[in-house]
């Protein structure tokens, strides 16, 4: 039945494309270069999910965060909540929402926030826990209150771990995007869905989204660089 | 409120249909008893799958910990496994294999290799120098090393990956009917014969058996944890990372 309709598909999205590698379902430079305009939308709909899911994963994560390390006693209850919505497959989550938001966005970012969440909280937590109690008793002797500590002791040197745990969440991300079209969103998986016994189709689609992680990891990594020069001083 | 009642309505439904199930649009009986065929066919893709995978990476990472080389594939097969999505993958094996078992298989297969393989060569890395040097002292050779001394040490990292690539893998084997198999993702991905009440009970279904799996393989993580590392486990990061089982960061 679905194979039916996606050959129909097939049929009316190559039309364009013509030449014999198309109808043989190859690997078609020329096809891809000419139809390249078709992946521009749903890349565009991917990173939108991705940086959106990740914002809000992120100041989520970061509130959680700071909450549990002022009240210890939060981290196993927050740890333990953010497990179980790691665990849950995004795929099943998506249609367990569906009933409640409806198709579209804003089930897609919820799904991608739950899973981001324990990813960057456990990091944000390794990064302030890591903080040595030297630092911090310094710190204190210089007549930092509590606040100011927190701010500008223990959080820039937790920055490394912090940034660490965005790397992580990106790329996966960007990975669980590709199923957001099962939730209506779009993105690159949709593109990669309709037609995936067309190999020019799967490696564009799929490399694009390859290669939204990396460029994301790369970008995040620059930016530790940045914030952090004192890190690269020492690994040298 | 009206909205509210209707949304317990298809969970409702849901749950009659996981127990029941009902006749399809097609006249064929779906829910209830064939659901168990679906599992069925879902969890023989998972432990071939996590079969394969562990197979491969436990002695090979176990093998690079040991002589302590290869770090950077070591570390860097988990970013790279990572940033490739599982519908990517699936979908590269179907254009460039054709569908099958044995194909999704092999996909599941690259999926679940990164964890396992960086966390157990993460676990035996640290493994405190001078305990392997006292084994040494005491006359062990290499391959009695690795067996007594590091694997034991390595045993809660390592499950602590086993268990993240079979939630992982569990959750990708629900888009193998992409790939004709008819996995607990036909309902979902083939939603014509199920109706939108099939699809919800499906993803009801797995995910109750994703957080059984991380629970089940949680238990069987302590288990294993040897009583030395337990003893030593006070501290609350501790506890964490055994009960939690992934590196807190690389």
């Amino acid at each position: 039945m679905i194979d039916l309709l996606l050959a129909q598909v097939q049929l009316q999205d190559r039309a364009n494309g013509g030449a014999s590698c198309v109808a043989d379902n190859g690997f078609c430079p020329s096809w891809i270069v000419d139809n390249f305009n078709r992946y521009t939308d749903p890349l565009v709909q991917h990173v939108y999910l991705t940086l959106v899911s990740l914002a809000i994963g992120f100041s989520i994560s970061f509130a959680l965060a700071l909450l549990a390390h002022s009240r210890r006693w939060l981290v196993g209850p927050i740890t333990q909540i953010t497990a179980v919505l790691y665990t849950l497959p995004s795929l099943a989550v998506f249609f367990l929402l569906l009933p409640l938001t409806g198709r579209g966005n804003t089930t897609a970012i919820i799904a991608l926030v739950s899973y981001s969440l324990l990813i960057i909280f456990r990091n944000i937590m390794t990064g302030l826990d890591n903080v040595p109690g030297e630092t911090k008793d310094a710190g204190r002797g210089m007549g930092l209150t509590d606040r100011q500590l927190l701010w500008e002791v223990e959080l820039p040197l937790a920055l490394p771990e912090i940034l660490a745990g965005l790397r992580i969440a990106a790329t996966t991300t960007v990975g669980l995007a590709t199923l957001a079209f099962f939730a209506g969103a779009g993105g690159l998986g949709e593109q990669i869905f309709a037609d995936i016994n067309f190999k020019s189709n799967v490696v564009t689609a799929g490399g694009l989204a390859v290669l939204l992680a990396a460029a994301l990891d790369l970008v995040i990594l620059l930016i530790q660089r940045l914030l952090t020069p004192w890190t690269r001083a020492r690994a040298t | 409120m009206t909205t509210s009642y209707a949304v317990l309505g298809q969970f409702g439904d849901a749950i009659r249909f996981i127990f029941e199930g009902q006749t399809s649009t097609e006249g064929t009986h779906v829910g209830g008893s064939q659901f168990l065929d679906l599992l069925w066919e879902h969890l023989k893709l998972t432990f071939a799958a996590m079969g394969v995978a562990c197979a491969i990476s436990v002695p090979l990472g176990l093998w690079l910990g040991h002589i302590r080389r290869a770090s950077f594939l070591a570390i860097s097969i988990s970013n790279v496994g990572r940033a490739v999505p599982s519908l990517a993958l699936i979908a590269f094996f179907v254009a460039y294999l054709g569908v099958g078992f044995l194909n999704v298989m092999l996909a599941l297969v690259l999926l679940a290799i990164p964890p396992i393989l960086t966390n157990t060569y993460v676990a035996v890395t640290q493994v405190e120098p001078d305990t392997v040097d006292s084994a040494r002292g005491m006359g062990m050779t290499g391959a009695e090393i690795v067996r007594k001394v590091e694997l034991p040490l390595a045993l809660p990292l390592m499950f602590g990956g086993i268990k993240t690539s079979a939630v992982n893998v569990l959750a990708t084997a629900t888009i193998a009917p992409l790939a004709g198999i008819n996995t607990l993702g036909d309902p979902i991905i083939n939603v014509s014969g199920y109706g939108d009440t099939g699809r919800l009970a499906a993803s009801m279904v797995v995910a109750a058996l994703a957080i059984f799996t991380e629970l089940a393989l949680g238990a069987v993580q302590r288990a294993v944890t040897p009583a030395g590392l337990k003893l030593e486990s006070n501290t609350a990061s501790r506890r964490m990372r055994l009960r939690f089982g992934r590196e807190a960061t690389t």
